[in-house]
Formats: C-alpha cells, sequence, structure tokens
C-alpha cells in the first residue's frame, strides 16, 4: 500500500521537528536561540495543518492558527523584546562540550522510540509512531534545560517542551479537547509573562541572568 | 440548583481576584480577602452538605463533577483558605512595618491569594482530567510571584527552583495526559467526553492497559513534583523556607493535597483499566521513600521553616502510601490524615510565622523562649508540634495509628520501616522545638497582636477530631473512601 502524502508530509515536518530540537541543543548565541525556536513553532502549526487537512477535523485549524499566532509570533517576540531590554541579545554561552550532549541526546531518542513502541504499534490514525519523536523532542529539550547556564536558554527550553508536548497531543491523538488547548496556550502565554518579570527581578538583585549565582539553598 | 451552589463556590474567589486586583492597595484590602475567602468557605459548606446527602452528581453540562471525595478537599481548602487570610492580615501588617514589604507587593498577594484559591478549586471539580491539569499549572503561576515576595536572593533561587521544577514536572503529567487521551479516544470516540473523568470511569476496564500503565508513571512523577514527594521534592523546602508565612502554610496545607487529588483520580482509572494494583504499587513505594528521607533530613535543619516543610514531605509521604494501600480502610486513613495535616500544619506555620516574625529570624538557634515573651504563641507552637507529631489524644496519632495498623495487617513489612521514621521525625523535630518554646527570651513585642484565632481554632479541631468522630463525618469519610476504592 503506497503512503499516502500528507502522512509523508508529517513524517517529514517530525523529523524536522527533531532536528531543530539538536540544532537547539548545541546552539551558543541566545538570539538565534529564540530563532530555531520560532522555527521549530512554524513546523508545528504546519503539521497542525496537515494533520487537521488528511483528517478533516475543523477543531484542528484552530489549534493550528493558535500555534501560529502564539508560538511563531507572540512568544518569540516577546523573548525578542525582553533580550533586547536585557542587553543580552549578543549574548554568547560557553557549552561545555556539546558532543558529549550530543551523544546523550541520541541515548535519549532511542530510549524514546523503545518507550513508545509498545504505544505506536496501536495507534490506528495516519500518524503512527510519530509519539516517540514527540517524547524524543521533549526530552531532549529537558537535556537542554539540564545543561544551560543562562536564564532565557532555560526558558526557551521549557518553552520547547512544550511544543514537543504539543506535538504528541496533535500527531497521535488528533488534538485535545479545543477547550483544553485554549487552556494550556493561556498558561504558557502566562507563564512566559512571569517569566519575563523574572528576568528583571533576576538581575536587579544578582546583576545578570547566570543561575549559577543562585545555588545557595542548600541542606547542610 | 447544584450549578448554582458550584456557580457561587467558584465565582466568590473570583470576583475577590478582580476586587483586589482593582484595590489592592487600600487600607481594607486585608478585609476585603478574609471577606471574600469567608464566602468562599460558606459556599463550600452549602455544596458539601448537599453533596454528602444526595452523593455524586455532574454540573454544568457533565464539566465538573463533585463527589465524596473531591468535596471534602473542596471544604478542607476553603476552610484552610479562609483562616490563613484571617492570620495573614496582621501578619502582613507587621511584615510591611518592618519593611519587607511595600503597598504594591501586598496588592499583588492579596489578588494572587484569590486567583490561587481559585485555580486550586476549579483543579478540586473539575470533571475533565485535561482541566486538572490547566488549573493546576495555573496554581503554580500564581503562587510563583508570591514565593519571591521579598525579593531577596534567596527567595529569587527559591521561587525560580519552584516555576522550573513544577514547570517540568507538570509537563511531564501534560504528556501522561495525553497518553490518557490517546487511550479513551480508541473507546469513546473523538471529542469533549474522552477526556471526561466520569465516562473514562465507565469505560475504564476497555482502555488500553499498555498505554495507562505508561499514562500513570508519566501522571505521578507530574503531579508528585507537586506532592513533594522523594525525590522530585527539592523545591518544595525553599519554596517553603523563602516565601511568606500564608503561602507556606498555603502551599503546605492545600496545594500538595490537590495534586494528590489528581494523582488519585488517575489511580482510580489505571488501577480498574489494569486490573492489577500497578498504580497502588507505585504510590506506597514512592510514599514510602518520601516518609524515610524526609524524617532522616529532619534533623539536619536549621532554618524553622524548611523543618516542618520537611515534615510535610513526610506526612504527604504517609498519606500517598495510605492511598496507595487502597481499600476502605486504609483510603479512610489517608483522608483522615489529609485533614489532620493540613489543619496541625498550618497552625504551625501561623505560630512559627509570629514567633519568627518576634525573634526577627528564621534561624532555629535564635529562637528562643517563645513563651516568656508571648505564652499563646508558645502554646500554640508547642501543642502544634506535638499534635503533627502524633501525640494522643491529637487526631493525627488517630489516623496514624489507623494507617499503622492497615499496614502492619496488608504489608507487615513496611511497619517497621514506618515507626522507626517516624520515631526519627519525632526525635528530630521535638528536640528542635522545646528550647524554641522553652528557655531564655531574646525576643521583642510586634507592633500589631497576632491572630491567634485561626491557630487555635485548627489545634482544637484536631482535638476534638481525635477524641471524637462525628457520625455524620465518619459517614462522608467512609463513602468517600468506597468511592476510590
Amino acid at each position: 500500500m503506497p503512503i499516502p502524502f500528507t502522512t509523508q508530509i508529517i513524517n517529514l515536518l517530525a523529523s524536522v521537528l527533531l532536528l531543530i530540537a539538536f540544532a537547539m541543543l548545541s546552539q551558543r548565541r541566545i538570539l538565534s536561540l529564540i530563532n530555531l525556536f520560532a522555527w521549530q513553532g512554524l513546523v508545528l502549526a504546519v503539521s497542525t495543518f496537515v494533520v487537521a487537512y488528511s483528517t478533516a477535523q475543523h477543531h484542528l485549524y484552530y489549534s493550528a492558527a493558535l500555534t501560529l499566532l502564539l508560538k511563531v509570533l507572540i512568544l518569540p517576540w516577546l523573548l525578542h523584546r525582553l533580550i533586547r531590554k536585557l542587553n543580552v541579545k549578543w549574548d554568547v554561552e560557553t557549552l561545555i562540550n556539546i558532543p558529549a550532549t550530543m551523544l546523550v541526546g541520541i541515548a535519549l531518542v532511542i530510549f524514546a522510540f523503545n518507550l513508545a513502541a509498545p504505544i505506536s504499534q496501536l495507534s490506528e490514525s495516519i500518524t503512527r509512531g510519530l509519539i516517540g519523536i514527540a517524547l524524543a523532542s521533549v526530552l531532549l529539550s529537558l537535556l537542554m534545560m539540564l545543561t544551560r547556564r543562562k536564564a532565557v536558554p532555560q526558558v526557551v527550553g521549557f518553552l520547547a517542551m512544550e511544543n514537543g508536548l504539543f506535538f504528541a497531543a496533535t500527531s497521535a491523538t488528533h488534538g485535545m479537547p479545543l477547550v483544553v488547548e485554549l487552556g494550556i496556550a493561556l498558561d504558557v502565554l502566562v507563564g512566559t509573562f512571569i517569566f519575563g518579570i523574572f528576568f528583571f527581578q533576576l538581575r536587579e538583585t544578582f546583576d545578570s541572568l547566570d543561575i549559577t549565582h543562585m545555588e545557595k539553598l542548600r541542606d547542610d | 440548583m447544584i450549578d448554582m451552589q458550584l456557580m457561587a463556590l467558584l465565582l466568590t474567589p473570583l470576583l475577590g481576584g478582580l476586587l483586589l486586583a482593582l484595590f489592592g492597595s487600600r487600607k481594607w484590602a486585608a478585609e476585603l480577602n478574609s471577606l471574600m475567602s469567608g464566602g468562599t468557605f460558606v459556599a463550600s459548606v452549602a455544596l458539601t452538605v448537599r453533596v454528602v446527602e444526595s452523593g455524586p452528581q455532574v454540573a454544568f453540562n457533565e464539566q465538573f463533577f463533585i463527589d465524596q471525595f473531591n468535596v471534602f478537599l473542596v471544604a478542607l481548602t476553603a476552610f484552610v483558605a479562609f483562616t490563613t487570610s484571617l492570620f495573614s492580615r496582621p501578619y502582613m501588617r507587621v511584615e510591611q512595618d518592618h519593611g519587607k514589604l511595600s503597598t504594591p507587593r501586598l496588592h499583588l498577594y492579596y489578588s494572587m491569594y484569590q486567583m490561587f484559591t481559585l485555580s486550586m478549586l476549579v483543579a478540586l471539580t473539575t470533571n475533565n482530567m485535561g482541566i486538572i491539569w490547566v488549573a493546576m499549572e495555573a496554581a503554580t503561576l500564581t503562587t510563583v510571584l508570591l514565593v519571591s515576595l521579598y525579593r531577596t536572593p534567596a527567595s529569587l533561587e527559591a521561587a525560580w527552583k519552584y516555576f522550573i521544577l513544577c514547570g517540568v514536572g507538570i509537563a511531564l503529567a501534560l504528556f501522561g495526559t495525553i497518553l490518557l487521551y490517546f487511550a479513551a479516544e480508541r473507546v469513546l470516540g473523538q471529542g469533549g467526553t474522552a477526556l471526561l473523568w466520569t465516562h473514562l470511569n465507565q469505560v475504564k476496564v476497555d482502555l488500553e492497559p499498555t498505554v495507562l500503565k505508561l499514562a500513570f508513571v508519566f501522571l505521578l512523577v507530574g503531579y508528585g513534583t507537586k506532592i513533594g514527594l522523594v525525590p522530585l521534592h527539592s523545591w518544595l523546602p525553599d519554596a517553603h523556607a523563602e516565601g511568606p508565612t500564608p503561602v507556606s502554610a498555603v502551599l503546605s496545607g492545600l496545594l500538595l493535597n490537590v495534586a494528590l487529588c489528581a494523582v488519585m483520580r488517575s489511580k482510580v482509572l489505571v488501577d480498574g483499566s489494569l486490573g492489577t494494583h500497578f498504580a497502588g504499587n507505585l504510590m506506597m513505594g514512592f510514599g514510602l521513600l518520601s516518609v524515610v528521607v524526609a524524617a532522616l533530613f529532619l534533623s539536619r535543619q536549621k532554618d524553622i521553616k524548611r523543618m516542618f516543610a520537611y515534615s510535610s514531605i513526610e506526612h504527604m509521604g504517609l498519606i500517598t502510601f495510605a492511598f496507595g494501600m487502597g481499600g476502605p480502610v486504609a483510603t479512610f486513613a489517608g483522608m483522615l490524615h489529609m485533614t489532620m495535616h493540613s489543619l496541625t500544619k498550618s497552625a504551625i506555620f501561623f505560630a512559627v510565622g509570629h514567633a519568627a516574625q518576634k525573634a526577627g529570624t528564621q534561624q532555629m538557634e535564635d529562637i528562643r523562649g517563645m513563651l516568656q515573651i508571648s505564652p499563646t504563641v508558645g502554646w500554640g507552637l508547642m501543642l502544634g508540634t506535638l499534635a503533627i507529631l502524633g501525640i494522643p489524644p491529637f487526631g493525627v496519632f488517630a489516623s496514624e495509628f489507623l494507617l499503622i495498623t492497615t499496614a502492619m495487617h496488608d504489608y507487615p513489612w513496611t511497619t517497621p520501616i514506618l515507626l522507626m521514621a517516624l520515631g526519627i521525625a519525632f526525635a528530630a523535630i521535638f528536640g528542635k522545638v522545646q528550647p524554641i518554646v522553652f528557655g531564655e527570651t531574646t525576643a521583642s513585642r510586634l507592633p500589631h497582636p497576632p491572630a491567634l484565632i485561626p491557630v487555635f481554632t485548627h489545634l482544637l479541631l484536631v482535638l476534638i477530631l481525635g477524641l471524637y468522630m462525628p457520625p455524620y463525618l465518619a459517614n462522608w469519610y467512609r463513602q468517600a473512601a468506597a468511592l476510590l476504592g
């Protein structure tokens, strides 16, 4: 049986999503990181649109539009504004040992595929197997949050994780009920605002956005 | 009718949040905060009476679901939120007089306090597993700026940790929810009903076990971060120690319970689908680990609020363990312990807050002789400590006794571990609180009289429930335990 064209596109977009997650993992410049995040949002919006078209699920069109608006336009714009105001636009982060991080990332992808294998077999939707990719990009974003020492890249990692989750919701299940999706979108938006407020509080108190300043609280 | 009562319950804190967002910097903001919290409590009582009388029901087109289990948490949440608002009135004024807080920060505090109550109540009453997630995340978002209210380096660090860790945790819970929907969609079909708990509960035996197993692991890890289960607990002591005391009281007494409620809802579905005790076993494991690790950490604490935060981890571990065991008696014990812990722990935080204000520090070595400067605060702290350590005749003793005898019957090997952990906790906490209460004082008087009514109301309730459980309450809890199975 030939694979339908739309399925091929969705598979292609899924691999692009994973590729961008790897690119984010190794990106040193904050500005490029935000641009990568916007690209990931765009891939997500297009794939949601394709799923909506191929399954004739009308509410997914709204999801795609919402993703486009929130993750390609509003959030990157907010982040750009923030880094301009905080004057960290050209900041370069020293990442230790990118090759090792990449290897850990590959191991995570294999782990995610293994974990999702029994579920993928159950999937009757046109997009079977994508849940593994979604889980892999969630775990890669988690890895990114762990390896970063600056506040802004950590937050970008957090938002990228949310992208992976959203991809799982659209690819594996054809989207959650709209009311839930709206709630999630609202939480993400409010969360980003609060992160923004935080950046300024951090800067005021520590004179930098380096979170190594914040390792004082521990039990001893 | 139920629609109206539910609406009153949810609209009161919403209205409160809006009003306080407008008028939060007025002189009477604290009174308005208490008034709205009081209104929420009255609404919760009306709802409780109705649900206990006529059993589980759905409202608003099945979007909300109230049974004896969650209405118990609704009543508890509204009550503690009300008494905490009474406590915070003089407490926050003293903080303001000490120059630690400005009026704009108090403004933020009051409006967020109401929104936090609202998000907890939505998380408790919603029937939609997706909305539970949204409301839990909203509860984090509303409290994160409250943890950093003092804007000290330590409080910022605590709030950042809280935000990032709970954010990651809650993201994993979302993945669990997506998996749950994935399994449900195959049975219930596309659309809005596939995430409604009442529908899921009816078809739970048909849900795909392999998917639900994985979903539960994600849900437990995700919401477990919020409950403060070891090893996901590291945000909890920081947030409790560095945030203002009323926030510590509601985080410890309420938010942890709400997260546990979400886990319980998932457990009922997963164990129903698997037909095994998989979810229960996982919860027992995490619970036991939390009890032991928290007890070991207690003796190393120097900050008084931090120590009681670890005590919260220990007790949430006990409750998770009890719910994990399952069965009517263990679940009953878990619910009873939840009630006792919330009441006692918030009373302790009230007393600790005043004690720390008088001493001007949270370091336990520097707080001495509370009885000399203020006998009521001193006795409040002492009695609260005795209550939380499970000394009879306080209610914590009754619930712990019930819990441990059930464990002895069903899982005998856990009993020595539990008893040892409780013993260690007793030695650690009592040894540290004793010189704080007795001994020579260095503390000073406060510009506003402390709020003692909430402290002693809570302790009195715990005492009464330890001595005599009214049949109405016993019957209610038994019905709830039967629902959870």
